[in-house]
């Protein structure tokens, strides 16, 4: 029976929930970051609903309206389309598939660095040169092979992107893994009788949340960036449908007219990319204080 | 040291069959495989098809044809180019050393630029400077490549008429000094992501070094603060920085590939879409085999010459 005095103690201790809570809470970058994420994705989600013009509504009388003067807020582009209407449906897009895109490579990452690291071995060893290869290629030379020999659509942009995008999620769950799998309360588990399927995702797994979670977040900032620039390219997302890449497709022609249509995508990708960048960041110093990378 | 290089070679070696791998299943899985450069002529039957495809091998098995593709590879027959019937490997040498300039270019503002941040935002840790440049690498990291080489090209070119909005040289001028002022632009947007990158590991290396017992040494000594800058932690850190370059090679391919687009700059990028926009099939595979190669290439070399400037690393 511990004393009073040992149990003051014990309860001074905070659980490591709210330590990792408050320490995110100092990092203010990272809160702007969360902050801007919020709001950028209220912008595209709501947005649209509230404006007075359509995103494909195409205004003949007013091509090229410069923006901040008259009714179009951002003003219009070569067709007479509303740019602040037309952001913020691109930010649906691209948004979705930043986040789509790191739900499925994080999930492709962690299944086979956890196979990896846990089976090790001849299977183990394999997947890690796999990954090791795929590293060799620089990703947008992959990326847009894999561009061009599928139909674009906001599907398949979204699949090639993950494909490229999960190799740093699958190195740092299986050094995880294979770090922790010979620890008591592993191999405690599997003379209990636990299947694999539970040591894995049950006993070992959750240490790696945090690393998962940080490397996550990071990955839909290069996702985004990764679309923004296949789409504009013309590989990426087709217009009409709007992306943030694919609306500086033609911005350089009109660079002299309108700059304005070369200025707010870029913005809105920095600003989105930048945010991530923030959070996982701040994450990163929340989460695992060891994992200080310059 | 002759061991360690031996695994080494084999161990690239491994990864470069791998690449391969990954190379051919794309290449066959482009849709007609290797066959697409027919599929648009006019007058080709079902027949004609099949007879093609006998003829170049492609209803043998799969392992059968891939040892051949890459047993022709490595006799330096890369196939040839489906847009102008050139060799591949001859396509991409003429376009390298253009993509070799802007690398090496940007790679020399970013060693004399990103160090320099680096090491003062080390020396002044949670300074004003030390926030604002570790801010500034993120945002930098956050700016796509192409966006900001359209800024660039719209205020340095368009606006200001500085600097040409892109290409190589001007044409009829070959002096060196029409080729730096078209060189500028371009290796400066490529050198931002760059300077980002080697300013914070130039910054996290000095901080492993600044503290280290024979930088108090000789400091003990009475070494002037320059000398032991200069002649010990500087000198220090910018061990790890061989690697961290040699690591950094595929994201600056990349970072080059983008650049390239958006200057009509000659080089293996632009050499890449065009032939992706083309569907030059062995061209493709060729640079994304070449840019791998290149990779790993780097990746040894930097790890040789690591060996070779620390001696306290032993290699074996």
């Amino acid at each position: 029976m511990p004393t009073d005095a040992a149990l003051a103690v014990q309860l001074d201790q905070p659980p490591a929930g709210s330590r990792a809570l408050r320490r995110f809470r100092r990092h203010r970058l990272a809160l702007a970051g969360l902050a801007m994420i919020v709001l950028l994705s209220m912008n595209s989600a709501i947005g649209p609903w509230l404006l007075p013009f359509d995103d494909l509504f195409i205004d003949v009388m007013r091509r090229f309206a410069p923006p901040f003067a008259g009714v179009h807020l951002l003003g219009t582009d070569e067709l007479g389309r509303d740019m602040l209407a037309r952001l913020m449906m691109a930010g649906r897009v691209s948004l979705t598939v930043g986040f789509v895109a790191m739900l499925l490579s994080t999930a492709l990452g962690t299944v086979i660095g956890a196979v990896a690291g846990y089976y090790g071995g001849l299977v183990g060893t394999g997947l890690m040169r796999l990954v090791d290869a795929m590293l060799c290629f620089p990703a947008i030379f992959l990326l847009l092979t894999l561009a061009a020999l599928v139909e674009p659509g906001l599907g398949t942009i979204t699949v090639i992107v993950a494909l490229t995008s999960w190799m740093e999620v699958a190195r740092i769950v299986e050094g995880q893994i294979r770090a922790l799998r010979e620890r008591d309360f592993a191999v405690s588990a599997e003379v209990m009788g636990a299947s694999d399927r539970w040591i894995i995702f049950r006993e070992l797994l959750p240490n790696a949340v945090a690393a998962i979670v940080v490397a996550a977040t990071l990955i839909v900032a290069r996702a985004i960036l990764l679309e923004s620039y296949i789409s504009f390219l013309g590989y990426g997302i087709q217009p009409p449908t709007p992306s943030w890449g694919n609306m500086l497709n033609n911005a350089q022609q009109y660079f002299d007219r309108a700059p304005w249509l070369a200025i707010f995508p870029g913005v809105m990708i920095t600003l989105a990319v930048t945010s991530f960048n923030f959070l996982g960041d701040g994450l990163r110093d929340a989460l695992d204080p060891r994992m200080e990378l310059p | 040291m002759a061991g360690y290089l031996a695994r080494r070679l084999g161990q690239s070696l491994l990864l470069l069959w791998l690449v391969s791998m990954i190379a051919f299943a794309i290449l066959h899985l482009a849709p007609g495989g290797p066959l697409s450069q027919f599929a648009l002529t006019p007058g080709m039957s079902e027949a004609d098809m099949q007879r093609l495809a006998h003829q170049m091998g492609l209803d043998r098995a799969l392992p059968v044809q891939y040892a051949e593709w890459a047993w022709r590879l490595l006799s330096g027959d890369w196939g040839r180019s489906y847009r102008d019937n050139q060799p591949v490997l001859l396509v991409i040498f003429s376009h390298l050393a253009a993509t070799f300039e802007l690398m090496l270019s940007s790679t020399v503002i970013a060693v004399l630029l990103g160090s320099w941040v680096g090491v003062l935002g080390a020396l002044r840790r949670h300074s004003m400077f030390d926030a604002l440049s570790t801010v500034g690498a993120m945002v930098a990291l956050s700016i796509p490549t192409f966006w900001f080489g359209l800024i660039v090209i719209y205020v340095f070119s368009v606006k200001l008429g500085w600097l040409p909005a892109g290409s190589r040289f001007t044409v009829g001028d070959g002096s060196f000094l029409d080729f730096l002022h078209h060189l500028i632009a371009p290796s400066l947007v490529l050198a931002l992501v760059t300077i980002a990158i080697w300013s914070r590991y130039m910054r996290a290396a000095m901080l492993e070094v600044i503290n280290q017992d024979f930088v108090r040494t000789a400091r003990a000594k009475g070494l002037p603060e320059r000398v032991i800058l200069t002649r010990h932690t500087i000198r220090n850190a910018m061990l790890p920085m061989i690697t961290i370059a040699g690591l950094q090679l595929p994201t600056l391919l990349s970072g080059a590939l983008v650049t390239e687009t958006v200057f009509t700059w000659p080089g293996m990028g632009r050499l890449f879409l065009d032939s992706i926009s083309y569907r030059d099939y062995p061209t493709v595979m060729g640079i994304l085999m070449c840019s791998a190669l290149l990779v790993l290439l780097g990746n040894l070399l930097a790890d040789l010459c690591y060996a070779v400037a620390d001696p306290r690393i032993r290699l074996d």
